[in-house]
Order: structure tokens, then C-alpha cells, then sequence
């Protein structure tokens, strides 16, 4: 088998041997939105309830979560991955939010009295950015979706949990939604003996 | 910048959104919004025949003494139809187009919306309130 480049010019190397590329890095909003609607319909037509719906849509956010989890850590740590709680969440707020929204999410909060729960605040979720929720539906926020992604992630790192969104409405009337992490004992255990 | 009333058609002349915005508006009834909305689609279509010019575009700006009708119609058969006072400079053409726009992200991209039926989506009716009432 032949190996290596000398001679050949650049689009004929094997492909195992072209360097990995970084990817296009965008895509526009609408084109998000139009698959974004496509995709929570095809959950409702399957989902009995509102909470079923939201299943299905933290699902599917579980798929992208662990496979964003592995690409980043190759593009953007150099394949050294995190086994410690704070440092993880802070590599989730900070690169992949900005990876997968463009910035960094607001803010990382620790539960005052549960000390297994972690609050991720986003102001303007992207996945809420075009959706009116009609009003029988309750609290229902296409932000599950989001909260799959976070899902997927931790539990592909080895933290297992659940994570579940949360529409939260401020004072001045506008609404941010907020990601509630909850970790499984077993790893808050384990963080305890590392510390 | 002033107006009266904003109407949205589907491609069937069936009306799937009305908004007051001036108190100055005309109130009507139920029946009587959808009978004005489907005698507008059809006077519409007829005007297009009736042009010596082909293709033509059906009726787009309606003045009388009283208010100007703005009207336009997308790729897609969606009429728009905004009514202002008498006295409007300018034509409103821009703003159909901006409420257009506004249509396409907000209503075509709610996963809760079905094609051609009325329009209740929040997120619409807010920005429509910034667009128009610049607020």
C-alpha cells in the first residue's frame, strides 16, 4: 500500500492521510429554525403529552451532546479530557456554548442547599428564538432540546445526571431560561474522595 | 408612523390575521372581516385579468378620502393589507415587506403553527408591535 504524499498532489492522498479539517464553523439561523421547527414536529407527532414531547426532544439532544462532547475535546483541548465536576461545567459554558451559540453561556450557578445541583443560565436560547409555545401547553420550552445537548455531554464525560430546562421570567418582564443539572450520588461521591 | 389595521390573507382568501392598531380603526364584526377580506381577494385576482399589461400585479395601493389601502402579495399567494389615514406620504409598501419578513420567522418557523390557519403566535404579535408602533 502506498504510503505517504511525495508526488501526488493534495486531493489525491488517501484519505486517512489529509489532514482533519476544522470545519465550517457557521450556519445561518433560519436554515437552524426551519430544521429546528421540522424536528419538534415530528416529535409531537409521535408524543402523547407535553411531557412526552419533551422526552423525545432531550433525546435527541442527547445524541448531539455526545458527539459534540468528543469533538471538541479533540479540536479544542488536544484530547485531554475532564474528570473533575467544576472544571467540565466550566469547559461547557465556555467553549461549547461558544462553539455551538456563537457565546459563552451567562452564567454557572451551585445550588445553595443541594449541593448535587448546578443551574446554567442562558438569556435567548436559540431553540426558543422563533417558537411561540401555545398556552395549553404550560411550561413547555423547546429548550429541552438544549438540555439533551448538556445531557449527553456529561454523561458521555462519566458524570451522570439529568438535566432538565427551565423557562424562568425576570422582573423586567423578559425571560431567560435556566438549565437545572442534577448529578446522580455516585458522582458526587467520587468528587468528594478526589478532593 | 400611522395606521389602522393590518390583515393577512392565505392563498385561498381566507383571512388569517387582523390587527387594530389605532383606536381610530373601524370595529367589525367577525363575519363582516372575513366577507371584506374574500370580496378584496377576488377583486384582486379580477384586476389582474382586467390589465391590458401582462403580467400584472393585481391591485396594490387603493386611495380614497377618507384611507389608503396598501397590498402585497408574496411569491406564495399571502396577501398583506394594511389601511392608514388619508393623508399618508409615502407609500407603506416597505413595511408589508418588513411584516412579511417578520411572518417568515415567526410564523413559518413555529414548529406550532399549521399552514394556512389563523395565526396565534406571540412572538409575532410582539415584534409586529415594535415594527409598527415602534415600541
Amino acid at each position: 500500500m502506498q504510503s505517504g504524499s511525495s508526488g501526488r498532489p493534495k486531493r489525491l492522498q488517501p484519505l486517512v492521510d489529509r489532514p482533519l479539517s476544522k470545519g465550517k464553523g457557521e450556519v445561518t439561523l433560519s436554515a437552524f429554525g426551519f430544521l429546528f421547527s421540522e424536528m419538534v414536529q415530528k416529535c409531537q407527532n409521535k408524543a402523547r403529552t407535553v411531557q412526552e414531547l419533551e422526552s423525545r426532544l432531550c433525546n435527541y439532544g442527547e445524541h448531539v451532546g455526545v458527539r459534540v462532547l468528543e469533538l471538541l475535546t479533540h479540536r479544542e483541548k488536544g484530547l485531554k479530557r475532564e474528570t473533575r465536576l467544576i472544571p467540565l461545567l466550566s469547559f461547557l459554558t465556555g467553549s461549547v456554548w461558544k462553539t455551538l451559540f456563537g457565546r459563552p453561556a451567562d452564567a454557572l450557578e451551585r445550588h445553595t442547599q443541594n449541593e448535587d445541583e448546578y443551574m446554567i443560565t442562558d438569556k435567548d436560547p436559540i431553540t426558543n428564538k422563533f417558537v411561540s409555545v401555545p398556552s395549553d401547553m404550560g411550561a413547555f420550552s423547546c429548550a429541552a432540546f438544549v438540555a439533551g445537548i448538556i445531557q449527553g455531554m456529561i454523561s458521555g464525560a462519566d458524570f451522570k445526571g439529568t438535566v432538565t430546562a427551565h423557562p424562568v421570567s425576570n422582573d423586567d418582564g423578559s425571560s431567560k431560561t435556566i438549565y437545572l443539572i442534577k448529578f446522580d450520588a455516585e458522582v458526587i461521591a467520587r468528587e468528594k474522595r478526589f478532593a | 408612523m400611522s395606521c389602522y389595521t393590518l390583515f393577512i390573507i392565505n392563498k385561498a382568501g381566507g383571512l388569517i390575521y387582523k390587527r387594530d392598531f389605532s383606536a381610530d380603526a373601524p370595529k367589525l364584526s367577525v363575519n363582516d372581516q372575513l366577507r371584506l377580506v374574500s370580496t378584496f381577494h377576488s377583486m384582486h385576482a379580477i384586476a389582474g385579468r382586467l390589465s391590458p399589461v401582462d403580467p400584472a400585479s393585481g391591485i396594490d395601493h387603493i386611495e380614497t378620502n377618507t384611507f389608503q389601502l396598501f397590498c402585497y402579495q408574496s411569491l406564495t399567494g399571502l396577501k398583506f393589507l394594511i389601511t392608514s389615514p388619508a393623508h399618508t406620504s409615502g407609500s407603506l409598501e416597505h413595511l408589508l415587506f418588513k411584516t412579511y419578513q417578520l411572518y417568515s420567522d415567526f410564523v413559518l418557523k413555529n414548529p406550532f403553527y399549521e399552514l394556512d390557519m389563523p395565526i396565534h403566535c406571540s412572538q409575532f404579535d410582539t415584534n409586529l408591535d415594535k415594527l409598527i408602533l415602534g415600541k
